[in-house]
């Protein structure tokens, strides 16, 4: 019987077999930020235990850190500050590669690690951040970790890791102009539910997914830790490999040569079984919003919020309740109703280039709505450059936009930046639990077209009217 | 860095039974002030805890503030126990609150894990056993106090019936020992280098 991709990369890395369905895991990949990475490195160092792979540990600041420009370690968040501190003191003492403010290198974690080609095919890679499945969009075997798991990985370079059943997520098909991957992620656990893939490595394939530029593959990656899935992974091709060659930690001259001959190998075989297999046509896929507290509360932007018998197969009374209060909806009400106090542009999900470029396509020569707060953070500093040298940093600013320094920004909210009391917000990030971007806070995700499109209008919108 | 061996205990247990306790629930972002690992304990359910958002002025209703749950170490909760963020700061939350263990009918795998790295025991059982367990501590909490024994894999009412668990041996084992799984690892240190050079002669490019 042949092998899934993630079994062939799991075979590769097992150093032994530990029993009850666990392996030790050889890990070829560290990722860190100041909010969690500080603490493994400092309770690292009062074990007195050193980091295996220095060389292969690579530590950046994202969550912490401001984004308005001309920001210091000083922080809107209180005791901010000590997070960078220790972070780099703690990234210098370890003598590991360190993506400082300042650097034109710093940026979201899952958005730098791509961009310098840290993450390649057929690696492990682990960060003590649950949206590390973003990064197996390039064939990596990327997962999310506790402290005490990277401080286990720092010490030993392994993991001991049960090992997760198999799923297979075929779209066939192509996504309709207009419809984005973030769409189709949303579309996914509107679909399927937020628990769809739990306990399950997801392989996403197909015709639509092949046709996915690497942007658009991290974006549909990342959205798998809200499908509760251990990771994500789409088996590396050609668009892989040309996006990585020459970027700085791509392998280089004959090793190149070898590894992409060795990459290669790194796809499902047409006999392997997968436990569990789901399927859909990409031509389902419409612009998503989400109107609840949940990622799975996504319905089309054309839609309007489903009265409880639609959604009861997945959503309990008392929780479907709640979200209604909490983000003061109603039951049939048009989504493209709701007024909007904020829009967002950024986070580990669409903040990339790609993203930005897609955004301004639809701010260019229009204004946002008077009362909208709108903010772009681009995913880091590379991002914003390479798009202010396109001038995209002026559409965002002619229209409205604030145009800011790259980090995680108000995709989350830890007593730093944050949007208003109980203001609503349509939101290019991944989560809206209650309070994830202030304090409660309202969120709508959906695609940065959809942020875009709705910060011009000053309420949910559909990008494809405000595009035509 | 070890934690205490837990073999078998007898406790007051509090029923939070609510479905998908978040790790945001357990403990806010907000209150993770510190770099460390420590200094969680007063920010443990710190939204349902206090009155008031940062506050410190607590809430009657909330279970861990009654007095007849005084010394809680047990914990009843809904499935999808510890959803959300991965962040390791609830376990450390709940493990310097004095909390030993959590039953729960499913609990999100990654945060599974940190409580057995955190010597709290993940005891998962059938959403109505919990209930039954829930509706004999209610009568008398203080009282009427759980027992599990991880040696044998059993929870006992207060009533004594008995419900058995499973657990996945390695982890048993680092719960009954205290064990830190970082030394456990490496005693395997020997191979694990071999391992690497091997690979490191297959896949060169890997190492930086
Ligand atoms: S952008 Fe948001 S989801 Fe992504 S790593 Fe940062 S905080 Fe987490």
């Amino acid at each position: 019987m042949g092998k899934t991709a993630f079994e062939k990369i799991w075979d590769a890395h097992q150093v032994a077999d530990l029993g009850g369905g666990t392996g030790l895991v050889l890990i070829d990949r560290i990722m860190l930020h100041e909010r969690t990475g500080s603490v493994a490195l400092e309770s690292l160092k009062a074990a007195n235990r050193p980091v295996v792979a220095p060389r292969q540990t690579f530590v950046t600041m994202d969550h912490v850190v401001d984004t308005l420009p001309g920001r210091t370690d000083k922080t809107i968040m209180p005791t901010g500050t000590n997070f960078i501190l220790a972070t780099r003191k703690a990234a210098q003492d370890a003598g590991l590669t360190l993506f400082d403010l300042g650097d034109p290198r710093q940026g979201i974690v899952h958005v730098i690690s791509p961009e310098n080609a840290i993450v390649l095919p057929g690696v492990t890679l682990v960060c003590p951040d649950s949206h590390t499945c973003t990064q197996g969009a390039l064939g990596a075997l990327a997962w999310g970790i506790g402290s005490s798991e990277a401080e286990h990985a720092l010490a030993t370079a392994t993991l001991r890791v049960k090992k997760p059943k198999t799923m297979r997520v075929t779209i066939s098909g192509r996504l309709a102009s207009g419809v984005t991957p973030k769409d189709l992620a949303l579309y996914l656990l509107g679909k399927f539910g937020s628990s769809g893939a739990k306990g399950h490595v997801v392989e996403y394939a197909g015709e639509a997914v092949r046709a996915l530029d690497v942007e658009g593959r991290l974006t549909l990656c990342n959205m798998a830790t809200e499908f509760s899935a251990f990771s994500a992974l789409i088996a590396a091709d050609d668009v892989v490999f040309e996006y990585l060659k020459d970027r700085p930690y791509a392998p280089k001259g004959a090793d190149w040569d070898r590894a992409v001959t060795s990459w290669r190998q790194l796809q499902s075989d047409a006999d392997a079984v997968f436990d569990t297999e789901l399927e859909i046509d990409a031509s389902e896929v419409t612009p998503m919003v989400t109107w609840g507290t949940s990622p799975q509360q996504a319905m089309p932007v054309t839609g309007t919020v489903p009265v409880f018998e639609d959604v009861s197969h997945r959503d309990s009374r008392e929780s479907y309740d709640r979200a209604l209060k909490y983000q003061a909806i109603e039951a049939g009400q048009a989504i493209q109703s709701l007024k909007i106090d904020a829009a967002f542009i950024g986070s580990c999900t669409n903040s990339r280039l790609s993203d930005l470029r897609r955004a301004a396509a639809i701010l260019k020569g229009r204004k946002v709505a008077d009362g909208v707060k709108a903010i772009c953070v681009p995913g880091s500093m590379k991002v914003k450059a390479a798009a202010e040298a396109e001038g995209l940093d002026k559409i965002f600013l002619e229209a409205g936009f604030e145009w800011r320094e790259a980090g995680c920004s108000m995709c989350f909210f830890a007593g730093g930046e944050a949007m208003g009391f109980q203001e609503r917000v349509v939101t290019s990030t991944n989560r809206n639990f209650e309070s994830r971007q202030g304090p409660e806070t309202r969120s709508h995700l959906a695609s940065p077209e959809t942020v875009a499109a709705s910060a011009i209008a000053g309420k949910i919108a559909d990008p494809r009217e405000v595009a035509a | 860095m070890s934690n205490e061996p837990f073999r078998q205990m007898t406790a007051v247990t509090a029923p939070i039974i609510r479905e998908n306790i978040d790790t945001d629930i357990i403990i806010p972002s907000r209150e993770m002030k510190s770099v460390g690992k420590q200094g969680l304990a007063e920010g443990l359910f710190a939204g349902w805890r206090y009155t008031a958002i940062g506050g410190r002025d607590l809430n009657p209703d909330f279970v861990l503030n009654k007095p007849e749950y005084a010394g809680t170490r047990f914990i009843l909760g809904g499935s999808n126990f510890g959803c959300g963020s991965s962040r390791e700061h609830a376990a450390w939350a709940l493990s310097e609150y004095g909390i030993r263990a959590v039953v729960a009918p499913s609990f999100n795998p990654i945060f599974r894990g940190n409580c057995v790295r955190n010597g709290i025991v993940p005891v998962e059982l059938p959403a109505d056993s919990i209930a039954e367990l829930a509706a004999q501590v209610e009568a008398d909490p203080a009282a009427r106090q759980v027992n599990i024994d991880l040696e044998a894999c059993i929870v006992r009412a207060p009533n004594g019936k008995e419900f058995s668990f499973a657990l996945e041996p390695e982890a048993r084992e680092m719960l009954l020992e205290g064990l830190d799984a970082i030394e456990i690892t490496l005693k395997r240190r020997a191979e694990i280098s071999a391992f690497r050079e091997a690979d490191r002669a297959a896949r060169p490019w890997v190492y930086l």
